[in-house]
């Protein structure tokens, strides 16, 4: 047992206490169960939100990135953009997720189109799209608490132990459980990456500036964005594709759905651009390894080489600690609302009869059996997983387009030109992926700033012109189109 | 003229895209592409801060 250890066990402890006791004094129901019976005040939304934004990509991918392909990548990480469109967005779902009892994302489309079976299809493509980043999440951890522990722990046995943990405390309490981690949480965070952001461009370059010129002499061109390849136009259009997809996702959503008001929404999208300044940190130490750690096979281990280089064991116990939390509560909401995905948009579908009592228990009995699927995958995936996990952003930011629609005062998309676009553009995106295509190995005569675009938003588009062109030939005559009914539970999927 | 107040969240989503592709000068040690991004973390702040401080949506009671 060595210091490091004992810190990570401890803090690992601490979030299972905090997570079951976060319980205490409610009756779990399936509101307060899967989106905190809308309770949560602009505090607590806001360490939920911030949750999604610090993962364990913030620790390694940041910093690994940046420590291989420089300044791109590096502003990519962080960005307002996103924010902007969550000023925008997430009241109006709020608001009618409010009105219409809507508990899961796969909830809100099947409410709005009125249509079940849609609500299945969109429950199953963001279910697929999860859980490899799930496994990601976890994989990540593995690798920090392995190394913090200076390998005294497998990566297996860390992730085996993570899951059973938050499997524990996610069945108790749900939502609340990754509410009261995320506060922790992100006090560690701040602190850890602050500190090493600043410590490692004094320590081993005496600055900011000499570090920069250093890598600037040493690597040129590796501070700007290149001509091709991960130009500007690839940063601009990534950009928006992710931002597109950010809040498509289940457990964004979910974190949404919590709020008490749409006021406090747009608070947290007017202060977290100021609190992804943490991710710049990250970056400050990917910069710092360019020279320090040259040659690095795996570049995710940019942050903990340098870390084991320069610190007493103990700290790295802290960031191992901050690392694992980072792992753990994004992980425990995407559990959250995967199980509620599955329970009010699939099963409740196939069993329209179910009580929500039942509905309750059903999700928090689905838990344990996620995190075995979960966990069965992480072990034995492999390569697909890594590309469905690529597949992910491109497949959720699809689901933007009928969500657009739906948000309008009179919805111009039909159910079927929704769910085509959809299908469609979900088609594309996978065959993308796996055939390796860009936009420009596709069209190789089209100028650099085109063919450089990310080919995920280029789908969209044609998502957008699928949905309105379907929707144009399906429309019904006004009237009939409204009486569908509103709940929409009462006839049973196609 | 209500709406008007709505143009503060353009600037921040335009100039949070754009990029200043030069490493001179250094500003606060930073190479002025990044100093220039993370200059927009903070802009956009400031800005979408007075929008709901201004948003005529944030009066009417609890929504």
């Amino acid at each position: 047992m060595n210091v490091a250890l004992l810190i990570i066990a401890f803090f690992l402890i601490l979030s299972i206490w905090l997570g079951l006791r976060a319980r205490k004094g409610k009756e779990m129901s399936m509101e307060q169960w899967s989106v905190g019976g809308r309770g949560f005040g602009g505090l607590l939304v806001f360490f939920l939100l911030a949750g999604e934004m610090f993962t364990t990509y913030t620790f390694m991918g940041a910093s690994g990135s940046t420590y291989s392909a420089g300044m791109p990548t590096a502003i990519y990480a962080f960005n307002a953009f996103y924010f902007v469109l969550a000023y925008w967005l997430l009241p109006p779902i709020w608001k009618y997720a409010k009105e219409n009892n809507v508990i899961s994302q796969s909830d809100f489309y099947e409410k709005k189109y009125k249509s079940p079976a849609f609500g299945v299809l969109v429950a199953v493509i963001s279910v697929i799209s999860i859980i490899p980043y799930l496994i990601m999440q976890l994989k990540g951890l593995g690798i920090i608490v392995s190394e913090a522990s200076y390998g005294m722990i497998s990566p297996n046995v860390a992730i085996c132990i993570a899951v059973l943990s938050i499997t524990i405390y996610v069945t108790a309490s749900g939502v609340h459980s990754s509410a009261w981690t995320a506060v922790i949480k992100d006090i560690i965070i701040l602190s850890v990456m602050i500190f090493m952001g600043i410590y490692f461009p004094l320590h081993y370059y005496g600055g900011f500036e000499p570090m920069f010129q250093a890598i600037d002499a040493a690597k040129p061109g590796f501070l700007l964005f290149p001509e091709q390849g991960l130009s500007i136009s690839w940063f601009i259009s990534a950009t928006i594709m992710t931002a597109l997809a950010f809040y498509m996702f289940p457990h964004m959503l979910t974190g949404v759905f919590t709020s008490k008001s749409a006021k406090a929404l747009r608070w947290n999208a007017a202060i977290m651009p100021i609190y992804q300044v943490i991710i710049v940190f990250s970056l400050l130490v990917g910069f710092s390894a360019v020279l320090q750690i040259p040659n690095l096979k795996d570049t995710d281990l940019a942050l903990f080489t340098l870390a084991k280089m320069s610190f007493d064991p103990w700290f790295v116990g802290v960031i191992g600690a901050a690392g694992a939390l980072a792992a753990l509560v994004p992980s425990s909401l995407v559990l959250t609302s995967t199980a509620t995905i599955l329970s009010k948009n699939v099963y409740k579908v196939w069993k329209p009869t179910t009580t929500d009592q039942q509905l309750a228990r059903i999700s928090r009995m689905l838990v344990p059996v996620i995190s075995l699927v979960t966990l069965y995958f992480t072990f034995n995936g492999g390569k697909s997983i890594l590309n469905l996990y690529l597949m992910s952003y491109g497949f959720m930011a699809q689901m933007f387009p009928a969500l657009f629609f739906s948000l309008w005062k009179k919805n111009p998309a039909t159910v079927q030109g929704a769910a085509t676009g959809l299908i469609v553009s979900i088609i594309i995106i996978a065959y993308l992926i796996i055939s390796g295509a860009t936009i420009g190995s596709l069209f190789p005569s089209l100028p650099q700033v085109i063919k450089d675009l990310d080919v995920g938003l280029f789908v969209v588009i044609i998502n957008f012109v699928i949905t309105l062109g379907v929707s144009a030939v399906t429309r019904k005559p006004v009237v009939t189109a409204v009486k569908n009914s509103d709940v929409s539970t009462d006839r049973p999927s196609a | 003229m209500k709406k008007m107040v709505y143009v503060l969240s353009v600037i921040p989503a335009l100039g949070s895209l754009v990029i200043f592709n030069r490493v001179e000068p250094y500003i606060l040690g930073l190479p002025f592409v990044l100093f220039w991004s993370i200059l927009w973390l903070f802009l956009t702040s400031i800005f979408l801060l007075i929008l709901n401080a201004l948003d005529p949506a944030n009066k009417g009671g609890e929504e």
